[in-house]
């Protein structure tokens, strides 16, 4: 388990495109309603063994819902929650091959990190030497060694997380709930813990259920994302077809930075949509199997890296290009935003990597300049 | 640097703002330290003087009395070498006074505990209640202290004694033959200290268990804890400084208790209390009264010193 290492490569591994896998968990069509307001609405999800999924979302919208009825602290008010196959409704949260690291940490407060971490074992009844070593194992894990005897109000709140943390792990359960994990870490600190996290889950073989508001970590740690909005799922994909191939604009809109062109579409033929953008002054076409209606009312949906930026005209016009004047830069470094601003008043933000030191003419305030893109640089969206 | 400058008046500079910070501070913690000296402290060395004196016949029934005001020097010392430890003495070489300690605190330390056991699950079923009766549960609980104390105990006689409700009822039901006779025996006096007592153990327990956080439940059970476990590994864990208080609140004025033992209670039963009462009223014997009250003090105070000390060590070595 080194934290050195750049982590675990990942592995080929994909069972929800093979019909004959076997999920570990499943949601049939699960409603859970409070009172009359509906917190998961109608979600029918496959996770696999294995597999490490995670939840996204927009605060309230239900991730951690749908998390407590698979740790059995709610039950379905329709629909079933299934493990292995067999409906685990009824059965209690004791009986359950699956722990939770609660998104409050749930700490003990009145036994130390060491009691807290070994909970779990003692219950099961293992011996005193066993237990031992694991809370040892656990603590060297989330690198807490220093603080064993510690109660959890003598901590700070990171520390506190990565109790919960270890305390979740050291059954070594079946499914790991982990609800915002991470959430109180600093940035160094996180990153090493996610690696960690995923080597752990790869070398145990576990299946991790994640929860975040961390894109780029669910990016970084998961197989799969689901991108939940108002209590149901809205694309349930791996990080680069999330990312690529948004579903709609919500999914487009939530993961990352992006572009929207409206427009409609005005052709499709072999792999190629043609939509026409008046606003723009523009035609775009696009490679993009999807189906696709004449006439429909579309968005063309495009990255800031995928844009190029440049000062010189390009030789053809009308087709997958934009003028406009830079109203904005933003320097990160690693890369420049340009806040580029249309004819009609829309802004559009390219990102270019600085890939030179010394640009002999860098693109500055006020300059004009034009955007273009490939025809595989964007997808279009039709809700 | 800034810290050698002198204050300035509007430099909005922070010593001079902490500093009235810390007189407010002073006069709010002095409050509580002259309410007890003032009424605490110089009644207790009042008592503690009397209990010093001896008993004449006389108003007031002890000697010496003191007035510092118009006693001269030398009489105040003359009167000074009369006190002495000889109520102390009469108290220790007398077994009556000893089993009537004991009994005290056996019959005070029973019925702590019969309420504590009482008490839990009430405090607990309103802890546990939705939110909006609580306030409701917690108004029924306090709702007996509205009629007076006197007036509840003496309506025990009325169910306890041998021709009372409960007998009456038993009977009734055919589960007793012979009337029980509770009345006037020392579990008369433990079911009046239970029943007088109860809410000073259940509001404790009720606050420390109202705090509990669901989610230790939770996560109790999430790792493998049957209810009942959780309840003992955490909740009951959890709840023990409002156990210890509540324990307390109960156990300390049932030693001294004197009005239940002398309406529920018979002629063995020997409480402190109510020996320390009829001293008092009936032999008018104040200084060895007040030696048997500066007795039952020490006898609370020391422990819960010593046990208070032991609470502050652990804490300590959690770290
Ligand atoms: N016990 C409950 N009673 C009533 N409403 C609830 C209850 N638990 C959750 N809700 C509601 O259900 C919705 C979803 O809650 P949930 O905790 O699943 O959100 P979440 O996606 O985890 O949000 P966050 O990212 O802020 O943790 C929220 O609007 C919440 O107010
Ligand atoms: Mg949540």
């Amino acid at each position: 388990m080194g934290a050195k290492t750049l982590g675990p490569v990942r592995r080929r591994f994909s069972p929800w495109n093979d019909p004959d896998a076997k999920p570990l968990i499943e949601f049939k069509n699960v409603i859970k309603r409070f009172g009359d307001f509906t917190a998961v609405n109608d979600v029918s999800l496959k996770i696999y063994e294995r597999e490490f999924f995670a939840l996204l979302g927009p605060s309230g919208c239900g991730k951690t819902t749908l998390m407590r009825m698979v740790g059995g602290f709610d039950e379905p008010t329709s629909g079933d929650v299934l493990l292995d196959g067999k409906s685990i409704k009824g059965v209690p949260p004791y009986h359950r091959p699956v722990n939770m690291m609660f998104q409050s940490y749930a700490l003990f407060p009145h036994m130390n990190v060491k009691e807290n971490i070994g909970f779990g074992l003692k219950m099961d009844g293992l011996p005193k030497g066993e237990i031992d070593a694991r809370v040892q194992e656990m603590l060297k894990l989330v690198k807490l060694e220093p603080f064993a005897t510690r109660k959890p109000h003598q901590m700070s709140g990171g520390q506190r997380q990565r109790v919960a943390l270890a305390r979740s792990l050291a059954k070594r359960p079946r499914v790991l709930l982990l609800d915002e994990p991470l959430g109180a870490l600093d940035k160094k600190l996180r990153e090493e813990t996610q690696f960690e996290l995923m080597d752990l889950q790869m070398t145990l073989g576990m299946t991790f259920l994640i929860v975040t508001h961390d894109q780029e970590e669910a990016m970084t740690v998961a197989d799969r994302i689901a991108v939940m909005d108002h209590g149901k799922l809205i694309q349930v994909a791996p990080p680069s077809e999330i990312y690529e191939q948004p579903n709609s604009k919500y999914v487009a809109d939530f993961i990352g930075d992006i572009n929207l062109f409206e427009g409609k579409v005005a052709a499709c033929a072999d792999n190629v949509i043609r939509m026409e953008s008046p606003a723009l002054g523009t035609v775009i076409e696009v490679e993009d199997d999807e189906h696709c209606t004449v006439g429909e009312d579309a968005w063309f949906a495009v990255r800031p890296e995928k844009m190029r930026i440049s000062l010189d005209q390009p030789a053809q016009t009308g087709l997958n290009v934009v003028a406009g004047e830079v109203w904005d830069i933003g320097y990160l470094g690693d890369s420049s935003i340009y806040h580029v601003k249309l004819a009609n008043g829309k802004t559009v933000r390219a990102t270019i990597a600085n890939t030179d030191r010394m640009v002999e003419r860098p693109i500055g305030w006020e300059d004009k300049v034009w955007l273009t893109w490939p025809r595989d640089a964007g997808v279009v969206l039709t809700r | 640097m800034a810290g050698l400058a002198p204050p300035t008046a509007g430099g909005g500079n922070a010593a001079p703002a902490s500093s009235q910070n810390g007189w407010t501070q002073r006069i709010v913690i002095l409050v509580p330290y002259v309410w007890l000296l003032v009424f605490f402290l110089i009644p207790f060395f009042i008592v503690l003087k009397i209990s010093l004196s001896e008993q004449v016949r006389a108003a007031p029934p002890y000697a010496p009395v003191f007035d510092i005001l118009t006693d001269p020097a030398a009489t105040t010392l003359e009167k000074l070498s009369m006190l002495g430890l000889g109520n102390f003495g009469r108290i220790f070489s007398d077994t009556l006074y000893i089993e009537a300690y004991l009994t005290s605190v056996v019959i005070a330390g029973i019925s702590t505990f019969a309420t504590l056991l009482i008490g839990y699950p009430i405090a607990y079923g309103m802890a546990r209640a939705p939110r909006e009766w609580r306030a409701t549960l917690l108004m029924m609980v306090i709702l007996p202290f509205w009629t007076s104390f006197l007036i509840r105990v003496y309506a025990w006689i009325g169910i306890l004694a041998d021709e009372g409700l409960l007998n009456n009822v038993l009977m009734g039901l055919g589960l007793i033959d012979e009337p029980l006779h509770i009345m006037s025996t020392n579990y008369a006096v433990m079911i009046g200290i239970v029943y007088s007592y109860l809410p000073f153990m259940i509001l404790p327990l009720y606050s420390a268990l109202e705090k509990m956080d669901d989610t230790l439940l939770e996560a109790a059970q999430d790792l493998g804890c049957t209810p009942f476990k959780s309840f003992w590994l955490v909740t009951f864990p959890l709840s023990l400084p409002g156990v210890i208080a509540g324990c307390f609140l109960v156990f300390i004025p049932a030693v001294g208790e004197f009005v239940i033992p002398d309406l529920l209670g018979g002629s063995e039963t020997l409480m402190i209390g109510r020996t320390l009462w009829e001293e008092f009223s009936s032999n008018t014997d104040w200084p060895l009264s007040a030696a048997v009250a500066i007795l039952l003090l020490l006898l609370l105070v020391v422990p819960i010193v010593i046990f208070q000390n032991q609470q502050a060590k652990m804490q300590e070595s959690g770290r």
